[in-house]
């Protein structure tokens, strides 16, 4: 690997995290706006320049150590805006939002295995924390539980799906989400439309509400809630990543891309998409129930249709099955509405402009994913 | 020669037409045998019957003695029957290494933890299968070996099928399914590949191939033996040379008398 090549990729990557300090603290629709026209520039401009893709191949390509530069551009930017909650409260929603479409990268990306109804499976994690919230169990196995209720739960509705093909898949995933919905505003035990409280995290005995001290700086306590937010996706990060660079991910992609040509050659193809199914609902409900903490209250319409369309269009305009897309366009897609705020319902006019350009000219997604290289582990 | 597999009146239907009507077949240890016959005289839908693709409407298929007839394509897999597909069923998207290792299913079985976490064991676990990816390869062609990391989009018609010839071997299978291996070559890519499937065979002296293949030229070179297809039943058995001579062949097949 070249010295330059590193170089261009640090740089690129210094840029990417200047670029998300100035929009998270963007008091103005018109910086955001202007920030949004220079990011649109800057995709076009290194996607052709041999830099972007030497960043690609950079990251694609080297070991497990390469996922250091996520917590660690993650905590420049966090400590760039340790003052302010509602900055501070929007990344640690990106990278609650990334697990989350880790999982569905892993289900969609991978198998090929639909699911339009990613915002159920965040809402049954929300709601298990509720739940769990005043029982006295600890956070970190809330979170668990919360991730495998959801895995659960998603079981039940992987028969009818494994059952089905193409669109038809597609809508018993949506009939699900719908109903989830319906079935909380009915439920008068879990609070009916009017949703419920949920215990804030605490970590060894300590509530996350009670802010850090750094040397002299005294963040806000969502600051506490990014590391919890980050330590979580970057372990996350590197199981899928993993998994993708393994047989298993091999096989996935077999799966996705043939069915019948995977069963003739020895492959479980339902078996896969199960496991796929079952282990991204995890992820899913993991990221759910840290909302749900993080938020202090749930309600059903946290987890409504547009919620899980809005999830999947992270993974689409990233680029489906790039793990590395993921990040950045939850920034894109989690930021830019709560910062164009003050153009009212104009921001979903943009945001659909956005998606719709995207979609016609880099139909793959902004960084489309590269191919499973072994070149590294044979030493070539 | 032990006798490798056997198929029983064998029939498969897709409505009211008989796709495969009462079928009979032995296969010795060792041999190549032709398939041909007209289109839709059967003859994919009985190497799909053999897979599992397709469901048997009657008859028993074996290998070795053992009844394969109705288990999933996955478990036939198990039993060494591999197979390539007419329009082929590789990866694009994927490298070529990725597209034949993928043929090596016992291999891959590491379980999550030996995927996921042990990852030292999976990198030798990754140069071991590349090794052998590599040597079948080179006995193919050379410059395709060197090729081994690029993406499958990026090659031939000619080197695509030899990719699929190279997933359906590398699980050293016992019988070889080829449909229609020549499709979509020019006249000297198939030379080319005749040669290949000679020397695929001197490679592997035990392992049985069934070839479809509409091209006599190519038959005449690698089938010991011919089977003769129409309507789903079988019209002729026997040498190229007798075959083509029988006048049901001339009549239902090369269409002339």
């Amino acid at each position: 690997m070249s010295l330059l090549r590193v170089g261009s990729s640090v740089a690129i990557i210094a840029l990417a995290v200047i670029w998300t300090v100035i929009v998270l603290a963007a008091e103005s629709q018109w910086q955001v706006l202007a920030a949004l026209v220079v990011a649109a520039v800057a995709i076009f401009a290194f996607s052709r320049m041999r830099a972007g893709r030497d960043l690609a191949f950079t990251l694609n390509d080297s070991g497990p150590s390469i996922i250091a530069i996520i917590p660690l551009a993650v905590l420049v930017v966090a400590f760039a805006i340790h003052q302010d909650h509602f900055q501070l409260m929007m990344l640690a929603s990106v990278l609650i939002y990334g697990i989350a479409c880790v999982g569905l990268t892993v289900q969609f990306g991978y198998a090929g295995v639909i699911n339009f109804a990613g915002a159920a499976f965040f809402g049954i994690g929300g709601y298990t924390a509720a739940v769990l919230g005043s029982t006295g169990v600890p956070s970190l196995l809330t979170l668990l539980a919360g991730g495998l209720t959801a895995a659960m739960i998603g079981c039940i509705i992987i028969l009818p799906v494994l059952r089905t093909k193409g669109h038809y898949a597609a809508l018993i995933t949506i009939a699900f989400g719908l109903l989830f919905r319906s079935f909380l505003e009915v439920n008068h035990t879990l609070g009916g439309p009017q949703g419920l409280k949920v215990e804030g995290a605490s970590i060894a005995g300590r509530s996350l509400l009670n802010g850090i001290q750094l040397g002299t700086l005294e963040p806000s306590f969502y600051f506490n809630y990014v590391l919890l937010a980050l330590a979580a996706f970057t372990l996350f990060f590197l199981l899928a990543r993993n998994l993708e660079k393994s047989w298993i991910g091999l096989n996935l992609d077999a799966v996705r891309e043939d069915t019948i040509g995977a069963s003739v050659f020895g492959i479980n193809v339902a078996a896969w998409r199960i496991f796929a199914f079952v282990a991204g609902n995890f992820l899913i409900g993991v990221a759910g129930a840290l909302f749900a903490m993080m938020q202090n209250f749930i309600a059903p319409s946290n987890f409504t249709f547009s919620d899980s369309l809005l999830m999947l269009s992270i993974i689409v305009l990233g680029g489906i099955g790039n793990l590395w897309a993921v990040l950045p366009a939850a920034i894109l897609v989690v930021v830019l509405p709560e910062k164009l705020q003050g153009i009212g319902e104009y921001r979903i006019f943009v945001f659909a402009i956005l998606v719709v350009l995207v979609l016609r000219f880099r139909p793959a997604g902004l960084f489309p994913r590269s191919m499973r290289q072994f070149r590294r582990e044979v030493g070539q | 020669m032990n006798q490798l597999f056997s198929a029983r009146d064998v029939s498969v239907r897709f409505g009211g037409v008989h796709a495969v009507d009462n079928l009979s077949l032995d296969i010795v240890e060792g041999s190549i045998t032709g398939l041909i016959g007209p289109n839709g005289s059967g003859k994919t839908t009985f190497f799909n019957a053999i897979t599992g693709l397709c469901k048997l409407a009657g008859g028993r298929i074996a290998i070795d003695g053992q009844e394969i007839g109705g288990l999933q394509p996955r478990e036939i897999y198990g039993f060494g029957v591999t197979r390539t597909f007419q329009r082929s069923r590789l990866c694009l998207s994927l490298s070529v290494f990725d597209n034949i290792v993928i043929g090596r299913q016992n291999a891959l079985d590491l379980g999550l933890i030996g995927n996921l976490l042990r990852r030292r064991r999976f990198n030798e676990a990754v140069r071991e299968n590349h090794e052998r990816v590599h040597a079948l390869l080179m006995a193919f062609s050379e410059p395709l070996a060197r090729r081994i990391f690029d993406p499958l989009h990026s090659l031939s018609m000619i080197d695509r099928r030899r990719i699929e010839v190279c997933r359906a071997l590398i699980a050293e299978p016992r019988l070889l399914l080829l449909d229609e291996p020549s499709a979509g070559m020019t006249p000297d890519e198939t030379r080319e590949f005749m040669d290949d499937i000679l020397n695929v065979r001197k490679n592997n002296p035990r392992m049985s191939i069934v070839i479809i293949e509409h091209e006599m030229d190519l038959m005449q070179r690698v089938a010991e033996r011919c089977v003769v297809l129409n309507y789903g039943r079988m019209v002729a058995d026997g040498t190229f040379e007798t075959v083509v001579a029988d006048p049901w062949v001339q009549e239902a097949y090369l269409g002339t008398s």
